[in-house]
């Protein structure tokens, strides 16, 4: 932003070398803390996203590109606030939290409250996020992130991340949420809700991803119509849950 | 650089802030006194005449500027130069040993993984930060990590071919 | 005593590895934004946010009161200076600084020169610029339409905005044609606007030397000579005492070939402030102002007979070349080389209506990779012949075979006045189809449709015309172009090789070595070659439109047989006989009768300095400038396999072929590297790559968010063949080949998309290709036309 000289602050604060600000931490009940530094490419590289946090573990190699990646954090992106970040959308879906501190002491923010608008997070101007909490899950989290860019790097056409907790063959929790199809991350809840209760089905999985198509809110632009960006959504949210319908009947 | 003397431009603004940085460049510690919102790859460009890293745009993309920090790669036009401060850098110059090249730029040229040799230098360290990490990846993982690298002239397959050379020859030393 | 190995000393056909490469891959290359100067300053450009506007007022004072701040330039400074406007290379002007009007986005509309570049910007920052908006036209219909604001109001005689109408080939012979056709294909097409976007942007260093009224002038220019020549004119200097140096070019693809108005105002700067004045465009600058390409529309009809001969062919092309018509193309053709379409295929009808307009846009038309518009001509020509087969129900490459001219038709002329002396295009076709598999591929498609699986095979083939040109038919500006090639062989016999042309990655350090090696037997290592420096490098009009290897590749092969005749003279002195009894063989003379006694080149070499026979000048060096006879015929059978998802319309491309006939390849790797950067284009052409306005004029492309330019990931790999039927007027029979693949590869790539689509009823998607056009022609059946649209607010 200052570089393109749309921001001149009169004063930084460069937080990059702050200790205590890097860890990616899982407690017993699989709750999830990322640190402010945390970089998105530890995320990709995160044995422990792989195995616990599958819907983080698949947005990861999607942010930005490599190399970005080696600078770039999550909490960072949260709090940038931009209609077209990735990780607003998989942590809407996991009902996550950002921590933020000020002289005040510490108070948790969910994700879905966190943006004011494109580019305006809802942190005071005395504080700093300094964390990004996903909940313990329900039972066996499981899901995915697609995103449709027409090469690395570029914003999204249309993006779904979907999360699930599952136990005893049932949807026990269910989160999911649109990145590019509005002015800001779409949380689809009724499509969500629709999971909750039951096993999956492929027919309950036709109806979520209808659901979830209608409550994305595109524009036509030069990545496409509304309609289209609509289909991708249905067709992402479809292609996640279905995979997830596959592995669940490999595993029983 | 000699301290004989140091030229300070006579109309400088007096309210200019400058800080001083000290930043290990290729093995060597540099300093410089430097405005907040200059660019490390302006720095390393102007500041300590090593042009071998390059700029091609402004939005991040082209990756023309990557050096590594810290042994990873990042687009030098991308942070300031005070945020190196303390920081290892490398950049293209600190590729070749005191008597020999590296095996990736020996690779470059073995491959003909170069044309014009702008985006070369940035394409380099990226490599050499992959093979650092993986020292035999396939086509697809050097592919995907060299996806921040823009290439106009060589349709990435010998740079991939380059890649893959100097991971062989490595492997046998 | 055996022949020297012509592979061994990196003679023709050696893959030689790159002399450039030492230094780049040490990060050590010269390229313009590394040279420094002593005192040297820094220039900015302050552009224009708005497409179409009257300039009320510009207020420089806060600018010239910021500290480091040496000069600030407006349209009206240039003005007084006769400066404001220059003449392009196309014979209109172009406006240095805008002065009344700015005509496009991005426009340039003051200069600040300041002690670095970050002051230089805060400076413009600092320029008021009062603007009164005028309506914008941004594309041809509205250029056109009865009342349209006229752009060009600064020019005498324009009544509209209108640049030229041309016309060639013969109507009535076409129109007969295609009243006796069984079958009439017609297909509307729009070619999108581009641009070269190479990854080191423009740039110069103009530097003024009060003491000895030299001006130097460092610029990335792909013809330093034409830039000698223009700046004489514009700045009104004597020639000799210009010296523009092209020193390392980070790419060119077209893109450095024109005159910018930031090389012209940073030579006005040197001059006022007798000090280097260096302008470095940012990536915005490039994309907004500098020369782009493409944007022409088609109307294109064949008409054909039953059994799939082509009888006739009709086109008409509307060419967008935004504010000022600024191409670097030869003076006679109006729409660049765009009626060398069809050329490989025998028709005997063809007539071609060309119209050129202004719009509130970048200025220039040609560039990137295309030789001069042939890019436009071979896509619309693939996408024309893949229609009527389609519409004939007759396979696509026995279509082609069919209509192919015959390797004992040549020499052939073309019904637009072209000459084709060469090639094997029916091996060429066969050569791919063998390598993708054609038959089984079909095969696949079928069974895979009956999966619910959408996949595509799309052809391209064509012969275009490089090496502009012969001196008959071919100027810019009224100059020839022939090129040139100096070569001095030292006493030690090493030698010197100086061109009038301009690597800009195309290996030419290297290359132009092995053609001497090849002609003389001298070692490539032992010859240096340098190009760029306009006070060194013989004439030449540079590197573009893929002319080096035909024109100063010839150039550089006929001095080193005039060097080679002297040298002949000198080893009869030396043998003591007659020349008629000595024979040649690489590196060598030897008399007939005793092969065992001759002398090397180097024994002449060092002859010509100290034993020349009586009466002959000392030294071996000569130059030679070459008009070539004609252009050269290169081939091209490109394939490429993709599969659509039909759910989301993304494509992906399984494999591509490329069998490439160039003639004789000097150096085998450098010749694949060619290929490969051109198909790499094609493929980002046909995909991704555009630039686009809305209805107000901004520039939706002017950065690299939103021109996007393929990774390594999304490029596929490539599969190369060759087949080689030599030039018969070249000297070592190359054709050239830098800019082969950008020409032909897209509609290979949208080739093979639509005909995934067969059966739908969609018959063209214009590029770039995106997965939601895709789609959409697959929900609707109907064919996606025109540039992707900006924004609407439709939910």
């Amino acid at each position: 932003m200052i570089k393109l000289r749309f921001a001149a602050p009169e004063m930084l604060v460069d937080i990059n070398d702050l200790p205590g600000l890097d860890h990616l931490q899982r407690e017993d009940d699989g709750t999830l803390h990322i640190g402010a530094l945390c970089r998105h490419g530890a995320l990709e590289r995160s044995a422990l996203l792989a195995t616990h946090q599958p819907t983080m573990a698949a947005a990861a190699p999607l942010v930005a590109d490599p190399i970005v990646r080696n600078r770039g954090t999550l909490v960072g992106s949260l709090c940038h606030a931009d209609p077209q970040g990735d990780w607003a959308s998989v942590m809407a879906s996991l009902g996550g939290l950002v921590l933020a501190q000020g002289p005040k002491g510490r108070r948790t923010i969910p994700v879905k409250e966190f943006v004011r608008g494109p580019f305006q997070n809802t942190l005071a101007t005395d504080e700093i996020a300094v964390e990004a909490i996903v909940p313990a899950p329900q039972g066996v989290p499981a899901g995915g992130y697609l995103k449709l860019e027409r090469r690395v790097g570029d914003f999204a056409t249309a993006g779904v991340a979907v999360s699930i907790d599952r136990s005893g063959g049932k949807v026990t929790r269910a989160g999911i949420a649109l990145t590019g199809v509005g002015g800001s991350t779409i949380a689809a809840d009724e499509a969500a809700q629709l999971l909750v209760g039951g096993p999956l089905t492929a027919e309950v999985i036709g109806e979520a991803a209808e659901l979830a198509a209608q409550a994305a809110q595109p524009r036509t632009d030069h990545r496409g119509s509304a309609s289209y960006k609509r289909q991708v959504v249905r067709v992402f949210t479809s292609r996640i849950l279905t995979r997830l319908l596959a592995t669940e009947v490999e595993a029983a | 650089m000699s301290s004989l003397y140091e030229v300070v431009p006579s109309e400088a603004a007096d309210d200019v802030p400058v800080m001083k940085v000290t930043i290990r460049v290729n093995g060597e510690n540099r300093s410089a006194m430097v405005e907040p919102r200059l660019l490390l790859a302006h720095l390393l460009r102007q500041g300590f005449n090593l042009t071998g890293t390059h700029t091609g745009c402004d939005t991040t993309n082209c990756g023309a500027c990557t050096v590594l920090f810290d042994g990873q790669p990042v687009k030098s036009c991308t942070m300031f130069a005070v945020q190196a401060d303390g920081h290892d850098v490398m950049t293209v110059e600190g590729l070749a040993g005191p008597s020999e090249l590296h095996a990736i730029q020996e690779g470059f040229k073995e491959e003909h993984g170069l044309q014009c040799g702008f985006c070369t230098p940035g394409m380099m360290m990226t490599s050499k930060a992959l093979l650092d990490e993986n020292p035999n990846p396939t086509e697809d993982e050097i592919r995907w990590a060299l996806s921040g690298n823009l290439c106009r002239c060589t349709g990435y397959q010998n740079i991939v071919k380059a890649v893959m050379w100097a991971a062989t020859k490595l492997d046998g030393q | 005593m055996t022949a020297v190995d012509e592979i061994k000393i990196g003679g023709m056909g050696a893959s030689r590895r790159r002399v450039e490469d030492n230094r780049f891959i040490r990060g050590k290359g010269n390229y313009i934004d590394d040279v420094v100067l002593p005192g040297m300053l820094h220039m900015e450009i302050l552009r224009s946010p708005l497409a179409h506007a009257r300039i009320r007022s510009i207020d420089t004072s806060k600018a010239w009161a910021m500290p480091g701040v040496r000069l600030v330039l407006t349209g009206e400074t240039m003005a007084a200076r006769n400066l404001a406007w220059m003449p392009t290379l196309s014979y209109d002007t172009q406006a240095v600084l805008a002065t009344d009007k700015v005509r496009f986005q991005g426009q340039e509309v003051a200069c600040v020169i300041a002690d670095d570049p970050y002051i230089a910007k805060d400076a413009c920052e600092a320029i008021m610029v009062d603007y009164e908006p005028l309506p914008p036209i941004v594309n041809p219909t509205q250029s056109l339409a009865d009342g349209a604001p006229l752009i060009r109001d600064d020019k005498e005689n324009q009544p509209d905005n209108v640049i030229y109408d041309w016309e060639v080939g013969d109507k009535d012979g076409t129109d007969r044609a295609f009243a006796e056709a069984d079958v009439v294909s017609k297909l509307e097409l729009h070619y999108p606007r581009s641009h070269p976007s190479p990854i080191e942007c423009c740039g110069s260093i103009a530097d003024f030397n009060r003491s000895t009224s030299k001006l130097t002038v460092y610029m990335t220019t792909q013809a330093p000579h034409i830039i000698r020549a223009a700046v004489a004119l514009v700045a009104e200097l004597p020639e000799q005492m210009i010296r523009i140096i092209s020193p390392d070019i980070g790419g060119g693809f077209g893109n450095k070939v024109p005159v910018y108005p930031g090389y012209v105002a940073s030579i006005l700067a040197s001059i006022l402030l007798e000090r280097p004045v260096k302008w470095i465009e940012d990536r915005t600058g490039n994309l907004i102002s500098t020369g782009f390409a493409r944007d022409v529309y088609l109307h294109g009809e064949l008409a054909l007979r039953k059994d799939g001969r082509i009888l006739g062919v009709r086109m008409q092309t509307t060419a967008d070349h935004g504010a000022f018509f600024s191409d670097a193309q030869p003076s006679k053709f109006k729409i660049g080389l765009m009626h060398s379409a069809f050329s490989c295929y025998d028709i005997p009808n063809a007539h071609l209506v060309a119209r050129g307009v202004y719009t509130n846009k970048a200025p220039g038309g040609v560039a990137y990779r295309c030789s001069f518009r042939v890019t436009e001509a071979m896509f619309f020509q693939e996408r024309m012949v893949q229609a009527a087969a389609d519409d004939l129900g007759m396979d696509q490459a026995e279509f082609r075979r069919i209509n192919f001219v015959r390797d004992d038709d040549f020499p052939h002329r073309t019904p637009w006045g072209f000459l084709t002396d060469s090639g094997q295009y029916a091996k060429c076709l066969d050569v791919g189809l063998e390598a993708i598999g054609y038959q089984d591929f079909l095969a696949q498609k079928e069974e895979a449709a009956k999966r619910g699986r959408l996949l595509g095979i799309g052809i391209s083939t064509m012969t275009e015309p490089l090496g502009a040109g012969n001196s008959r038919e071919y100027d810019i500006l009224g100059i020839k172009m022939f090129d040139s090639a100096e070569l001095k062989v030292h006493i030690t016999g090493k030698a010197l090789l100086r061109t009038g042309a301009k690597s800009q990655g195309q290996g030419h350090e290297t290359t132009w070595a092995q053609i001497v090696a090849h002609e003389l037997g001298i070692p490539a290592e032992d010859i240096v070659v340098e190009e760029g420096d306009t006070d060194t490098a013989p004439f030449g009009m540079g590197t573009y439109a893929s002319r080096s290897t035909p024109v100063a590749g010839a150039a550089v092969a006929m001095v080193s047989r005039k060097i080679r005749a002297k040298a002949r003279k000198i080893a009869a002195h030396l043998l003591e006989i007659s020349e008629e009894d000595i024979e040649w063989e690489l590196g060598r003379f030897y008399v007939r009768s005793q092969p065992d006694r001759g002398v090397t080149i180097q024994e002449c070499a060092v002859a010509a300095y100290s034993n020349m026979p009586d009466g002959m000048e000392p030294g071996l060096d000569n130059t030679a400038y070459y008009d070539p006879p004609n252009l050269t015929w290169p081939f091209a059978c490109y394939i490429a396999t993709v599969e659509v998802d039909p759910e989301t319309g993304v494509w992906d491309v399984l494999r591509l072929v490329a069998v490439d006939d160039c003639g004789v390849r000097i150096n085998p790797m450098i010749v694949e590297g060619q290929i490969m950067g051109g198909l790499t284009e094609a493929y980002a052409m046909a995909s991704m790559q555009f630039i686009t306005f809305d209805e107000e004029g901004n520039c939706v492309g002017s950065n690299f968010t939103d021109y996007l330019l393929p990774t390594a990931w999304e490029t596929p790999g490539f599969e190369l063949h060759e087949v080689v039927t030599p030039c018969p007027h070249h000297p070592i029979g190359a054709k050239g080949i830098g800019e082969c693949a950008a020409v032909g590869g897209p509609a290979a790539f949208v080739n093979a998309v639509i005909d995934a689509l067969k059966g739908t009823g969609v018959r063209n998607i214009d590029m770039p290709v995106f997965p939601d056009r895709v789609y959409e022609a697959l929900q609707t059946g109907q064919d996606i036309s025109g540039a992707p649209p900006v924004r609407t607010d439709e939910a």
